[in-house]
């Protein structure tokens, strides 16, 4: 692989030979990068008023450390995302993007993206005026996103959207309104990774709208622990409707598997199930005839729970609580919206649940929260196993 | 590729020289010389200045076009911070341009296509935002007009390729980074003109973000078919006439020709909508992500953004729930991402500082003439 000096790296500003700004001859090896090339950036921060983009194949950037690299955009005037790649076999690692407009670091399209080591941050804390995803693949295919820090993004520090081979593992995301988000997105392994102090820790989301329909993420092993910060999400947004106090929450995806994760402190529940008709979004909003807005085949086993619940993020659920266990009481481990499809084949499993004695709380949304129920037998069920994700070598 | 017959050296009366910090400059000595002669150049060999390639160029104070190349416009064009637009559309002797009735022409290899940005000046140099320019380069003078820009597209064996060159002084520099020109309108406030890098030409011109191929945007038959001033002619017609366009047939339908208030106000926002919205927003653009698709196709009234809530619009969505809530464009995401400034909501991302006051008051009006409601 050629490996580009970047001092001199460009001949494309026409002027007196004085050294250039290392913005500039950073923006240039992007703007003419070759497949092979590995762009390095140096310690340092480093400024830029408008956007930077890349769209060759084949392309590594690569900083010296996540806190020691930093593009920062504080002063941005112009372009949507910190950095913009639409480009194959990509991968950038060790450096930091500070304070983007919009998103940090988008990748619209590609296959074999690595995602390393990066810290995307608004440094101002949570704010609905941050932009709103740090890491944004999507349309994507086999991804790693890996060991990556995210902060305070307006709607997910991590977010992987239509995308398919995913593997999430190491990350740590906190003061986001999601920490990690997948969202119609095909084969997902979230693991080892730390969500604390989001507005909800993992989500794995369904929106209508758009071609891919996600399924088959298996979330485990992660810590997500006091996802309790206020909802900062512009209204509208589909995160908007989290309440805070959310741990994982499942909404409108099929085939998901929850399983060996420590999840703790969350105020509204320690996990969440529901339907596209009670994520609170907007109300109620017309679903595509092709949506499928249910969640099935929903496995829970073999996570370590605890202190769930004790002060859910919605007024609704606030009520609900304080019906079911009294206003001092607390929301189980486990609550689901009840939303069950009334064309559902009677096989077909919606939630399983093998929890030592977790508890799941049906708060019966559909009918306007009449009868909460406890009833853990319905859950005693199983789910076939989701195969690992693996991606190709390389 | 081999170079093109047509690549012949140029004769011109510049001299060239070079500072003692190496850059080059042009004397400004130009001789009288006429409308300049085109001269193709292959990827491994961009110039550094516009003017070698002979399509547009400066003699002295005035902008000349080369007579080889065809001013052209199109009906409603992409909105660009209100600056004027030159197009003009070279093709190799003897070829031809292959007419389609939906997608851009297939030109042939050697094809270049020019856009000049200039804005009217006043005698202070502060930029107008409104012009009654009839679209003849003849009138555009430096003492009276401010070039900002002019972008090349240019047809290789392998695609197209796109180059910005900036004014400066008589010449124009390729700057595949792209800058900010920081500029001052009439009205004393700034305007940060954007003047797009390779790669962010590419973020409008790879309508298919699959295959990422750059595509001119405005040559295609819903753009074009119309009179212009300069030729009085129907530019189709004209083309063909010229024998620069093959198998035309009326299997379009032209867009509005912006502010023709009698088409239909569905004509004209769509028109706006294909042309400002299109590039990104269709089945194949970078933005099918958002499932908001607004070429002027047919498409489902929920994907053209009615009662359509958004997908990753981030706080783009200004708080509002859905693209389009009928009869209430103050409560769209639509209207709210033309009417920011702000770069992490508006829209389009790229290409505009300032809100298209008159293109948005379009899209309102178009709205709040839709009947129903969202559930």
């Amino acid at each position: 692989m050629k490996k580009i000096i970047l001092a001199l790296a460009t001949t494309v500003v026409l002027g007196c030979a004085e050294p250039l700004p290392f913005e500039e001859t950073f923006r240039a090896a992007l703007e003419s990068a070759q497949p092979g090339d590995v762009i390095e950036i140096p310690e340092g921060t480093f400024a830029f008023d408008r956007s930077l983009i890349m769209n060759t194949d084949g392309v590594t950037i690569r900083g010296q450390g996540m806190d020691k690299s930093v593009l920062s955009f504080k002063n941005q005037l112009a372009g949507a995302e910190g950095l913009s790649v639409s480009a194959s076999d990509f991968t950038i690692e060790d450096l930091a993007i500070e304070d983007a407009i919009g998103d940090a670091l988008k990748v619209n399209e590609g296959n074999n993206i690595v995602i390393r080591r990066i810290r995307t941050e608004w440094t101002n804390g949570p704010d609905v005026s941050n932009g709103a995803y740090g890491i944004y693949p999507v349309q994507t295919t086999n991804v790693l996103i890996e060991d990556n820090v995210a902060i305070a993004a307006s709607d997910a520090g991590i977010y992987v959207g239509q995308s398919e081979q995913i593997i999430v593992r190491g990350n740590r995301a906190e003061y986001n309104v999601a920490g990690i988000e997948v969202e119609n997105s095909v084969g997902a392994d979230v693991y080892n990774n730390t969500a604390v102090a989001n507005t909800g820790g993992i989500l794995v989301f369904n929106m209508p709208g758009i071609p891919k329909r996600g399924y088959g993420t298996r979330v485990f092993d992660n810590d997500v622990n006091d996802n309790n910060t206020a909802n900062f999400a512009a209204p509208g947004t589909a995160v908007s409707g989290v309440p805070a106090g959310s741990g994982i929450m499942v909404n409108s995806n099929d085939q998901v598997e929850i399983f060996n994760n420590r999840i703790s402190g969350n105020d509204t529940a320690n996990i969440l199930i529901s339907s596209y008709f009670s994520a609170n979004y907007a109300g109620q909003r017309e679903v595509a005839a092709e949506f499928d807005p249910y969640p099935e085949l929903i496995s829970i086993y073999d996570n370590d729970m605890s202190d769930s619940g004790k002060a859910p993020g919605m007024d609704y659920l606030v009520a609900v609580r304080d019906a079911v266990f009294g206003p001092d009481g607390a929301f189980p481990d486990i609550i689901w919206d009840g939303v069950i499809d009334p064309n559902k084949p009677a096989d077909r499993e919606v939630i399983c649940v093998d929890n030592g004695d977790a508890q799941l709380l049906n708060i019966d949304a559909i009918n306007e929260f009449a009868n909460p129920s406890l009833e853990m037998a319905a859950y005693q069920c199983s789910v076939e196993k989701l195969s690992a994700i693996e991606l190709p070598a390389g | 590729m081999d170079r093109p017959v047509y690549d012949a050296p140029i004769q011109r009366g510049v001299s060239r020289l070079i500072t003692t910090c190496g850059a080059l400059f042009i004397s400004a000595l130009l001789t009288a010389c006429g409308p300049t002669e085109v001269t193709f150049h292959t990827a491994d060999n961009y110039p550094k200045r516009l003017s070698d390639w002979g399509l547009v160029s400066l003699d002295g104070q005035q902008l000349t076009v080369s007579d080889q190349a065809l001013v052209y416009d199109v009906n409603t064009a992409l909105f660009s911070d209100y600056a004027l637009k030159l197009r003009t559309l070279y093709l190799p002797e003897g070829t031809q341009a292959d007419y389609d009735a939906t997608d851009t022409f297939a030109l042939p290899v050697g094809s270049i296509i020019s856009k000049t940005f200039i804005y009217p000046k006043t005698q202070t140099g502060a930029l107008l935002t409104s012009s009654d320019w009839n679209g003849d380069p003849s009138a555009i003078q430096t003492n009276d007009f401010e070039l900002m820009e002019t972008r090349l597209m240019v047809k290789q064996a392998s695609g197209w390729d796109a180059l910005p060159y900036v004014w400066k002084g008589d010449d124009a520099y390729l700057s595949l980074t792209g800058t900010i020109r920081p500029m001052t309108l009439a009205d004393g406030s700034p305007l940060n003109y954007l003047v797009p890098s390779k790669n962010q030409c590419a973020s409008c011109h790879a309508t298919n973000h699959t295959t990422g191929e750059l595509l001119p945007i405005g040559i295609k038959a819903r753009h074009l078919d119309r009179s212009t001033k300069i030729y009085n002619k129907n530019q189709l017609d004209h083309w063909a006439e010229r024998g620069w366009l093959t198998h035309v047939s009326g299997g379009h339908t032209p867009n509005a020709i912006w502010g023709d208030t009698s088409q239909t106000l569905d004509h004209q926002a769509r028109s706006y909508l294909d042309i400002n919205c299109g590039h990104c927003h269709n089945a194949q653009g970078a933005a099918d992500t958002s499932g908001l698709l607004l070429d002027y196709e047919q498409h489902p009234a929920s994907a053209l953004g009615r009662c359509k809530p958004p997908i990753a619009a981030g706080r783009g969505s200004g708080g509002h729930l859905y693209s389009i809530v009928p009869g209430q464009a103050e409560h769209s995401i639509l209207s709210f991402r033309l009417a920011t400034n702000d770069p992490g909501m508006m829209m389009p991302e790229l290409g505009r500082s300032l809100v298209h006051e008159e293109g948005l008051e379009i899209i309102n009006q178009w709205i709040n003439s839709m009947d129903g409601q969202c559930l």
